[in-house]
């Protein structure tokens, strides 16, 4: 029973890898450009509902419905200001750019926020806590399911948007040949900036959650890069179910390595990350991802 | 009625002139055959008139309004639409989503999927088949019909028989023949023949310079072959008798 329990809580942490993926997924999806500037956006999602529900008395999960339309328009902002602009100067320009905002964005939380730990635990209230005893040694917590039904809800609504809807069918057309999208009428930048957008948005998300299960300070985005980017790479670039499934396989290699030492927990997750690489499609994925 | 005019249109790769000056005025309902070696200028041209390549000098018209600054996307939904060299479609997607990708931005029209269906009858079994398992004559119909799903009112196509087989190469043909009467079309071809027989009117390019404008009827294949290699007097003759054309 122990060993089920392992792989359950693996399942469950990696929803929020593959929440924190999401994005990621997205942005290589249909730009072909990886922003490192992910995790910090996360971060960013997580200090907003801080204050939203610091400052409103509310529950973080209503406060993050006040917080994603704002990650929303500032994605779709951030993309026409910075990262549209960035895509013109060749496939390293937008990896400068958004490192460079990665580090903007780190020290800035810091100056306004102060380096302190902070979590939204507490303010979640019982359902961080809560769990459901199926034995002695299995019990599953009401917030990782929370965690896990969003994940499926967000990455399978994204593939549903992407596969049968209009502007769904425009952003999978863009993404395979913006020139000649923009010859049946589609706005290709316009298509970027909302791709931009939503990613944002999503990665808002996965911030909250990131707050609500555990703790967030200024520079904890690039480690939920690191991870976010594993799950992407493990499920395949640009595939939103292949990143659910990404976020799971690194999630159930940390509980697995950290079960067997606790030391080999991250261990674990980067090993099965390192494999995926030199396998054949790792390959072909690097390939891929430094094509102009 | 003019419907499309290009004047003293320019337009480089880089620094090297690939079309210079050159104007045309395009009658509603008109099919301009547009042939020229390889290097002459013609997909830059088409290109520039579709908004997917910049314009040094000159002006792009259509019905009168000034569109050289206008990007590709919106030139569409204004009615002018380009089937590109190589097809370009989105090789991931079936052959009906290709057609339906194109139809949302474009304008109101007759054309719609079981329109473009009906008018290439081969792709009626293949069109929940990606675009990439496509033959070339199967994908360059596919082309055609995502560009009339725009409802153009200036249809360009640039080498449409380039790369397929003949059998593939009538079938595209036998498909635009049975395009609307009034369709305004401009075709880059280098199969003279073909070229000849489907306009109304012939421009050859050479050099980026348009060197012979003449009705299609009444031009002869030696004419234009001379025109097309450069050949000497007939060709300036040729040029002159383009300028009292326009």
């Amino acid at each position: 029973m122990i060993w089920v329990s392992v792989v359950i809580q693996g399942v469950l942490l990696g929803a929020v890898y593959a929440l924190f993926a999401c994005g990621l997924s997205l942005m290589f999806g249909v730009m072909r450009i990886i922003n490192l500037a992910h995790g910090d956006l996360a971060v960013i999602g997580a200090y907003l509902v801080w204050v939203v529900a610091d400052r409103a008395h509310v529950s973080p999960f209503v406060a993050l419905v006040a917080v994603l339309p704002v990650m929303l328009i500032a994605g779709y902002a951030l993309h026409v200001a910075l990262i549209g602009r960035s895509l013109r100067g060749g496939p390293l320009t937008p990896l400068l750019t958004t490192f460079g905002l990665g580090i903007v964005i780190q020290n800035a939380l810091q100056e306004v926020f102060s380096p302190d730990v902070r979590s939204l635990g507490a303010a979640a209230g019982p359902i961080a806590t809560w769990s459901w005893r199926i034995s002695d040694a299995l019990a599953i917590s009401w917030l990782g399911i929370v965690i896990l039904a969003v994940a499926v809800v967000v990455l399978g609504g994204l593939e549903l948007f992407l596969r049968w809807t209009a502007p769904g069918r425009e952003m999978r057309a863009t993404a395979q040949d913006p020139d000649a999208a923009e010859l049946v009428g589609i706005d290709a930048r316009a298509v970027y900036a909302r791709a931009t957008a939503i990613a944002i948005a999503t990665s808002g998300l996965a911030g909250a959650f990131l707050a609500i299960r555990s703790t967030f300070e200024p520079g904890s985005g690039p480690t939920q890069l690191i991870f976010g980017f594993e799950a992407v790479v493990i499920g395949g670039f640009g595939s939103l179910w292949g990143t659910l499934l990404g976020g799971i396989v690194l999630g159930v290699a940390q509980t697995i390595g950290g079960h067997l030492d606790p030391q080999w927990a991250l261990l674990a997750g980067h090993l099965v990350f390192l494999a995926v690489l030199a396998s054949p499609r790792g390959r072909t994925l690097a390939a891929r991802t430094v094509q102009p | 009625m003019t419907l499309l005019a290009v004047d003293g249109l320019e337009a480089r790769h880089g620094l090297l002139p690939a079309v210079r000056g050159v104007s045309l005025a395009l009658r509603e309902g008109e099919r301009l055959a547009l042939v020229g070696a390889n290097g002459a200028g013609k997909t830059t041209l088409l290109r520039a008139i579709a908004g997917a390549h910049p314009v040094a000098t000159g002006t792009v018209r259509l019905d009168g309004a000034d569109v050289t600054a206008a990007p590709a996307h919106r030139r569409v939904a204004l009615g002018i639409a380009l089937v590109p060299e190589g097809r370009r479609l989105f090789p991931d997607m079936t052959v009906l989503d290709n057609l339906r990708v194109a139809a949302r931005h474009g304008r109101p029209g007759p054309w719609s999927v079981d329109a473009v269906l009906d008018a290439f009858p081969l792709l009626r079994p293949l069109r929940h088949r990606r675009a990439a398992a496509l033959s070339g004559g199967e994908q360059q119909a596919t082309a055609i019909g995502r560009a009339l799903m725009t409802n153009p009112r200036v249809l360009l196509l640039d080498e449409v028989s380039l790369g397929l087989a003949p059998q593939a190469v009538d079938a595209v043909y036998a498909s635009l023949a049975r395009l609307p009467a009034g369709a305004t079309v401009i075709l880059v071809e280098q199969d003279l023949g073909r070229g000849l027989a489907f306009a109304d009117r012939v421009i050859c390019l050479l050099e980026g310079r348009a060197v012979l404008d003449a009705p299609a009827a009444s031009v002869t294949r030696e004419q234009v072959t001379e025109a097309y290699f450069g050949l000497g007097g007939l060709a300036a003759a040729g040029a002159e008798g383009a300028q009292g054309t326009r």
